[in-house]
């Protein structure tokens, strides 16, 4: 999982996302463009490297879980899910067309893949809490990997999980928090006293790794370690930046809102090495 | 029942004193004190029903669904979780405590979300039956119960099944639908308005949603002209509530006076026992008959 080839072959992958979700915003017309890119490293990193999630094993019960409680970049999953084959690529291209099964934010029982309907902040932690959990008790190891965003940690249903989760040696409960420092209408940690966000983790029992959130090699290596920590939940800062591929894109907030039109897409194709 | 089903878990907010000590004791693995975090509770819950099993969360009516609406409203209801919510001190059952404790809108509350079943057993034997058609169903589940020490109103436990009322005491001139613990109060009515000549059935409804609505068009609205809703609820958006609904939208409301009795839409300011707050709200059994008198003696 760590050789040199396999992380080229997945950040070739990881800039196919990223292009690709460009694309669908365009011809969508949806929102939300940028805090889906900053994740998209990540997600290759979790569904290529460390989750056993795949199209054979989608709806068993010993599957992993991934739940991406920031919803809103849920452009990102769906594509994820369509290179990983989890749902086709026809599928994934009805975005944003009527009848569509992919909402703009993630919906239970519409496509393989999609664990749990996110999209308002703050559920997806203590749901993957209580997956985890389930694991535990019923003796069936698998592991659950929800991602958070910055502004999502405003929550204070987030950390009542954060509290629980310490208590019940839950090892295979990782959460990942894209830590690109932007919400919806300002940098996060003038909104609230976000910082220093990993050592409020630290204090609340997790395991902490920090990381480059844009390296899918340190990615898996600090997912590796939490899962296979002692009996405490693993929590991923991920330093990300929100917009990440595309230099125009990249930590300039209005991003968060606007659609791409057809010559920022044809700049981001030419940005991200992909061929027409 | 966690005995002979080991998928059942349950949840509690911190609450309930020594009440489950022999639960925990004997399914540790099956229990789990959440703390008071009762919206961290409902989503853990969610999560263990995707995982298998089939989860119980208990706290006080308030904490365990306007607390933590928005998880039931998205954990439970949008995802049908199999989750049973079960709020204990429902109505005023905790009226010494003062309105932070009351339950008088978890009915409204839980009625607005689609798919969630409500339940509002009349005893302790009633709990039993609807926990056991709860858990029968896989569908999400709420119910309200009392605190301890309500009237015994069914000598066994009875069958429940998810929307059907039944006839607790038939009578020939007019109809009580008792809905939860106030079934000992409207059999009460029911007494007092007999020595004055008045037959009042009452009917006791542990299944508030779905409605038995095929009971109420057979029974009810085409036998009575004056029909009247019990609960320990707000008069806004609960079981009469749901009655009046079904009244208007059937069209079978000619000829037939349906009156709702309930809390008021107001905080309650008054403290001491349930039966003294109930009292201040009409819900006892002598302002029961009172008013049904009244209506019977405005409509001569």
């Amino acid at each position: 999982m760590y050789s040199e080839s396999k992380i080229d072959r997945l950040s070739e992958t990881s800039r196919k996302i990223s292009f690709k979700l460009i694309e669908l915003s365009h011809n969508a017309g949806t929102p939300h463009l940028a805090s889906a890119m900053s994740t998209v490293d990540a997600l290759v990193a979790l569904y290529w490297n460390v989750l056993k999630i795949c199209s054979d094993n989608i709806g068993l019960p010993d599957r992993d879980r991934f739940i991406l409680s920031k919803g809103h970049a849920a452009l990102g999953l769906y594509t994820a899910l369509a290179y990983r084959g989890i749902i086709s690529m026809e599928t994934l291209n009805t975005f944003g067309e009527h009848g569509s099964c992919l909402p703009e934010q993630p919906a239970p029982h519409l496509v393989p893949g999609v664990e749990w309907a996110t999209g308002s902040l703050g559920h997806g932690l203590g749901v993957g809490l209580g997956m985890a959990l389930a694991s535990k008790r019923a003796e069936q190891y698998f592991r659950v990997a929800v991602m958070m965003g910055d502004g999502e940690c405003n929550e204070g249903s987030v950390w009542e999980a954060a509290m629980l989760a310490p208590k019940l040696g839950l090892s295979n409960l990782l959460v990942l928090i894209d830590y690109n420092r932007w919400q919806a209408t300002a940098r996060s940690q003038d909104v609230m006293q976000l910082d220093p966000l990993a050592d409020k983790w630290k204090a609340f029992g997790w395991n902490v790794e920090e990381v480059d959130g844009h390296d899918i090699k340190a990615i898996t290596m600090a997912a590796e370690n939490c899962y296979s920590s002692d009996n405490r939940p693993g929590a991923i800062i991920l330093h990300t930046i929100k917009g990440k591929g595309v230099s125009f894109m990249e930590d300039d907030n209005n991003w968060h809102y606007i659609v791409p039109s057809k010559e920022h897409v044809a700049a981001a194709r030419k940005e991200l090495l992909i061929q027409s | 029942m966690a005995r002979e089903d080991e998928k059942i878990f349950l949840l509690m907010g911190d609450i309930g004193n020594r009440l489950f000590n022999d639960f925990s004791a004997q399914n540790p693995e099956r229990f789990l004190n959440c703390g008071i975090a009762e919206a961290n509770m409902i989503s853990v819950a969610c999560g263990l029903a995707n995982g298998g099993f089939k989860p119980v969360c208990y706290t006080i009516a308030p904490f365990v669904t306007a607390r933590c609406y928005e998880q039931i409203r998205i954990d439970v209801g949008y995802h049908g979780s199999n989750v049973i919510m079960i709020g204990t001190g429902s109505g005023l059952s905790y009226a010494s405590l003062g309105a932070t404790h009351h339950g008088f809108d978890d009915i409204a509350l839980m009625r607005a979300i689609p798919g969630i079943d409500i339940f509002s057993p009349c005893d302790s034997n009633d709990v039993y039956a609807c926990l056991g058609a709860a858990f029968e169903s896989p569908r999400p589940a709420y119910i309200r119960i009392g605190k301890k020490g309500e009237p015994t109103m069914l000598p066994d436990i009875p069958t429940v099944k998810i929307g059907k009322m039944e006839m607790y005491r038939p009578g020939r001139d007019i109809c009580v639908l008792s809905s939860g613990t106030t079934l000992s109060v409207c059999v009460e009515a029911a007494k007092m308005l007999e020595r004055e000549g008045i037959s009042a059935s009452v009917v006791r409804c542990p299944c508030v949603k779905p409605l038995d609505t095929e009971f109420l068009r057979d029974e009810v609205m085409s036998n009575y002209q004056l029909v009247v809703s019990v609960e320990e609820h707000s008069l806004c958006g609960g079981f009469g509530s749901a009655v009046a609904e079904f009244i208007v939208d059937s069209g079978l409301g000619d000829g037939v006076r349906f009156v709702r009795v309930g809390i008021p839409d107001e905080f309650i300011h008054q403290i001491g026992s349930q039966e003294y707050v109930r009292k201040k709200c009409g819900i006892d059994a002598e302002s029961i008959a009172a008013k049904i008198t009244q209506c019977l003696s405005e409509e001569i």
